[in-house]
């Protein structure tokens, strides 16, 4: 379990502080920390703790994508969680909300992966089901209104912190910790890269693929789900109509951006955790800029396009070619 | 018979469905509510027709929600505070809008970029736009629109059949004839069915893959006018979500989503079982409309599945009973 990152990463580590750079020009109290009621504040911490939500889906997202797989479906997964949670909040521990919750996005991951890897249905179409149906099913959970409740203990997943670090930023890191630990520590990893680069050829070399791929659709379902509650706990209610919409596309982004291929085979969590910060860091200087936030869509549409176009075998090759002249 | 299946099928459902709907609550079974049933899908029509292309090509377009959004906002501003006649901003919006679904098209070919995420980044990028040029509800007020408004064909039993339900079922036509009758629909069909033969056969990958997205891109334009006119503004926050919608009915229409198989006729009856479906939680009255969502949800899930159970069928019967199912993904 080798730190690699430095060469791997330089250019999304590079673009996370040029980033954080511009945000401090535009906004010159954008680097100060303070402590309050034990608790950090400022807008750096803030990047790291509204990024939370993100950071925990592309961590899910980038296993799924790594065997050639996508999840369209995580937001709606967060919408039904944070449904449950907030349903059971007040009436109910701590631990079976929490155990319903998260044991809802791991059912759903389950769904998707029998529908990918027993199935065989195309990842966009499995997903798509759940991605429509998933919202109607938080709506009815929550009957169609924003369920609020008062349990302090859910609260803190939101709005708490341990030892003064936002309880998001937390459970984010715990997780990638978690998830580092499992995928790198093991062959695990390896495995899902095999499954990704060449799942009949894997099978061959007997790696149970079908397992691989129900594993991350269910791990990417449990990274959705303890989303989902965050945010829940974090506005104290859960709007199944809005909560994370339009996140699955982030989370996407954010493993475009953490590279390095987007058909499979290889993969980093930390760079598709990096590259959720990016995403939360340039929504934050946009908001401190004082720009209309509208214009955060048409940014994120430019970095989309920039980042693949980088990374299509033409342009490399024309790169190479270019190289080759000079030198 | 085994190509024509999934159609069967979902014209059976539909059929079963307003049969249902029509014995308990007879009055769906009137000119009125399915001359509605057009009017009111009419925009979601108009989409699926350029769905059902890029779909049987093998692509799949997400960005045609956005594109709604941006067209009706461009309406409301082209008209309202830039004073060009609807006429001149029709055209200009319908040109802009093909522009933009070309430029798609070309990156998907020639930098051999996914379509899904190409045409996400055309979601966010003309949804952005459309929130930049203005974040509110703009009415549109213009003498064609009252005109459009207020004309329809009267039919017996109180029915009217709107313009803009008449334009839906024109695209549908003309997108038939091109589709099952035209080189260009052939084509089409040979893209879907691999990429490498077709281009090996001599057919220009290329244009047909820019047409195709351009096609797409034209109708969501022109669908954009239809919802304008449907609602008589512009809104940046139109359309959300209305690619799916559109997806799950091509599909349900029998589309295959891998691409090489479908049928226009599927797609219209798709966009019927919809409506039906929304029509039918609007009678009933205690249903909620997250039902929506989740039948629809249910009908594309047992769609797929029946889907890929013919496809694993045909298979069989091509390579042989009992051989290894080894389905390459794509």
């Amino acid at each position: 379990m080798s730190i690699v990152l430095p060469r791997k990463g330089s250019a999304q580590i590079g673009a996370f502080i040029l980033i954080l750079l511009i945000n401090w020009l535009v906004s010159p109290q954008f680097f100060d920390l303070r402590l309050q009621d034990g608790r950090l504040f400022g807008s750096l911490v803030d990047v790291f703790n509204r990024g939370a939500p993100v950071m925990l889906l592309a961590m899910g997202m980038v296993l799924v994508i790594a065997t050639r797989g996508i999840d369209l479906s995580v937001g709606a997964v967060m919408a039904i969680s944070g449904a449950v949670a907030a349903t059971l909040a007040d009436s109910h521990s701590i631990v079976i909300c929490l155990g319903a919750a998260l044991g809802v996005g791991l059912l759903c991951g389950l769904w998707n992966g029998i529908l990918v890897a027993v199935l065989r249905i195309q990842p966009i179409v499995a997903t798509l089901i759940l991605m429509v149906a998933g919202r109607g099913i938080a709506q009815l959970i929550t009957e169609g209104r924003i369920v609020t409740f008062t349990s302090r203990d859910l609260a803190w997943f939101g709005g708490g912190s341990l030892f003064g670090v936002p309880a998001p930023v937390v459970l984010a890191v715990v997780a990638l910790v978690v998830a580092l630990a499992l995928v790198r520590g093991t062959a695990l990893g390896l495995m899902i890269e095999a499954t990704g680069a060449n799942a009949e050829a894997s099978r061959l070399a007997g790696i149970d693929t079908r397992l691989m791929t129900v594993a991350v659709y269910m791990w990417c379902g449990f990274c959705a789900s303890l989303a989902g509650v965050i945010v829940a706990a974090d506005i104290l209610g859960a709007d199944a109509n809005n909560a994370g919409l339009w996140l699955e596309l982030d989370a996407i982004l954010a493993v475009v951006i953490g590279g390095p291929s987007l058909f499979g085979g290889r993969f980093s969590l930390v760079l598709a955790v990096l590259g959720g910060l990016i995403i939360q860091a340039m929504n934050t200087g946009i908001l401190l800029s004082g720009y209309p936030p509208e214009l955060n869509l048409v940014i994120k549409a430019t970095v989309v396009l920039v980042v693949l176009l980088l990374q299509t075998p033409r342009l490399i090759a024309f790169k190479d070619r270019l190289f080759r002249g000079t030198r | 018979m085994r190509r024509h299946l999934p159609v069967l099928v979902t014209t059976v459902v539909f059929l079963l469905g307003f049969l249902f709907c029509a014995i308990q609550y007879p009055n769906i079974a009137s000119t009125r509510v399915v001359m509605n049933l057009f009017t009111d899908n009419a925009f979601l029509g108009i989409l699926a027709v350029g769905m059902t292309f890029v779909i049987i090509s093998g692509g799949i377009d997400l960005s045609v929600g956005s594109v709604i959004a941006f067209t009706t906002v461009f309406l409301a501003l082209a008209i309202g505070n830039w004073g060009l006649s609807p006429g001149m901003a029709f055209v200009l919006v319908l040109g802009i809008t093909a522009l933009f679904g070309a430029a798609m098209g070309a990156i998907i070919h020639h930098f051999e970029v996914p379509p899904f995420i190409v045409t996400l980044a055309g979601m966010f990028l003309a949804r952005g736009v459309a929130f930049l040029m203005s974040t509110e509800s703009l009415p549109i007020d213009a003498a064609l629109y009252q005109e459009v408004a207020s004309f329809s064909i009267h039919l017996p039993g109180g029915g009217r059949l709107r313009i803009i339900g008449m334009m839906m079922l024109l695209v549908f036509l003309l997108g038939g004839i091109v589709l099952h009758y035209t080189r260009f629909g052939t084509n089409v069909f040979a893209l879907g069915g691999g990429r490498t033969t077709t281009a090996l056969m001599g057919v220009r990958v290329g244009r047909i893959t820019v047409a195709i997205y351009m096609l797409s891109s034209l109708l969501a334009g022109l669908a954009g006018i239809v919802f304008s006119f449907y609602t008589a503004s512009g809104y940046s926050l139109t359309g959300v979500g209305v690619e799916l919608d559109t997806i799950a009915a091509v599909v349900i229409g029998g589309t295959l989503l891998s691409g090489g198989a479908g049928t226009m006729f599927g797609t219209f009856i798709g966009i019927m079982i919809q409506g039906l479906i929304q029509t039918y939680i609007t009678f009933d009255g205690s249903l909620s409309s997250w039902w929506i969502k989740i039948v629809t949800g249910l009908l594309l899930f047992l769609f797929i599945v029946l889907q890929q159970l013919l496809t694993h069928l045909a298979r069989r019967a091509t390579t042989g009973a009992g051989e290894k199912d080894t389905q390459a993904r794509p």
